[in-house]
């Protein structure tokens, strides 16, 4: 009872803070209020018994990737967003937008939610611990996909120094 | 305990949120956060199926996202600037030199 009351506070804040984001005229206000979401979205891991991923959010969503889109946002000096697109342009998105949402929770509601089972349970993670879970799946199933994450962090590395050279 | 259900509507929603986001603004950094929202709420999902089936696999994936978000963040903030250098504008309207 107790946990679906905080749920539902903590979900009406997500969702208004994401409605913040696509409002709000300053980019350095939707970006604030970006990280309130993602700041929502890691309280959620933490209810979902992920702490480790809710770590991982605060620290690379919210630290990281925010710090340097706000860093790009002062950096260049964008004058606030004078003209919005025209109304109808907005109207058909809104549309389109809301049909996506009323076509997932339609078809959530006609189907069944079911997949393979694990064997990682409440006790397990209490036991275990959730990090070491992470990473013992990380490094013996999905070595290779590791490996080639280190691969596309080193191509973005290099991209983002090449594309923002002066002269290449 | 919260119902998987609610977890996956309320991704639905952020997702649209995101969705709406990026058609409708102009402005190319608040358009990139809009694909963040949208990837976060995919991760919901993720981690909401997991630990509902109880398989881990899935929070692997949302590592894996949020690698790939990192990525994405340093390559496309990197465009903007040099886009700014040679428009003095991250206006998507002004991208206009590939349009027929």
């Amino acid at each position: 009872m107790l946990e679906s009351l905080f749920f539902l506070i903590v979900a009406a804040v997500a969702v208004l803070s994401g409605i913040l984001v696509i409002t709000c005229k300053n980019p350095i206000n939707s970006a604030l209020s970006l990280i309130l979401t993602f700041f929502c979205v890691a309280t959620f891991y933490v209810m979902l018994e992920a702490p480790f991923m809710a770590a991982v959010q605060v620290i690379v969503y919210a630290g990281a990737i925010m710090v340097l889109i706000v860093f790009v946002i002062m950096l260049l000096n964008i004058k606030t967003e004078t003209d919005k697109r025209t109304s109808h342009a907005v109207l058909i998105s809104s549309i389109i937008g809301l049909f996506v949402l009323f076509e997932t929770i339609y078809f959530l509601n006609r189907s069944s939610l079911t997949g393979s089972k694990g064997l990682m349970d409440s006790a397990m993670i209490k036991s275990v611990g959730h990090t070491e879970i992470i990473g013992k799946a990380l490094f013996t199933d999905f070595l290779l996909p590791f490996e080639i994450t280190s691969l596309l962090l080193l191509v973005a590395i290099v991209g983002a120094v090449v594309v923002s050279k002066r002269k290449i | 305990m919260v119902s998987l259900h609610s977890y996956l509507i309320l991704s639905a929603i952020l997702f649209s949120i995101g969705t709406i986001g990026v058609l409708t603004r102009r402005n190319a950094i608040v358009i990139f956060m809009c694909v963040e929202l949208m990837l976060n709420a995919v991760n919901l999902t993720f981690v909401a199926f997991s630990r509902y089936l109880g398989n881990v696999d899935g929070q692997i994936f949302v590592f894996f996202v949020m690698t790939v978000a990192a990525c994405e963040a340093a390559v496309g903030l990197a465009l903007m600037i040099a886009f700014f250098k040679n428009k003095e504008s991250i206006d998507v309207e002004d991208v206009n030199l590939l349009k027929w």
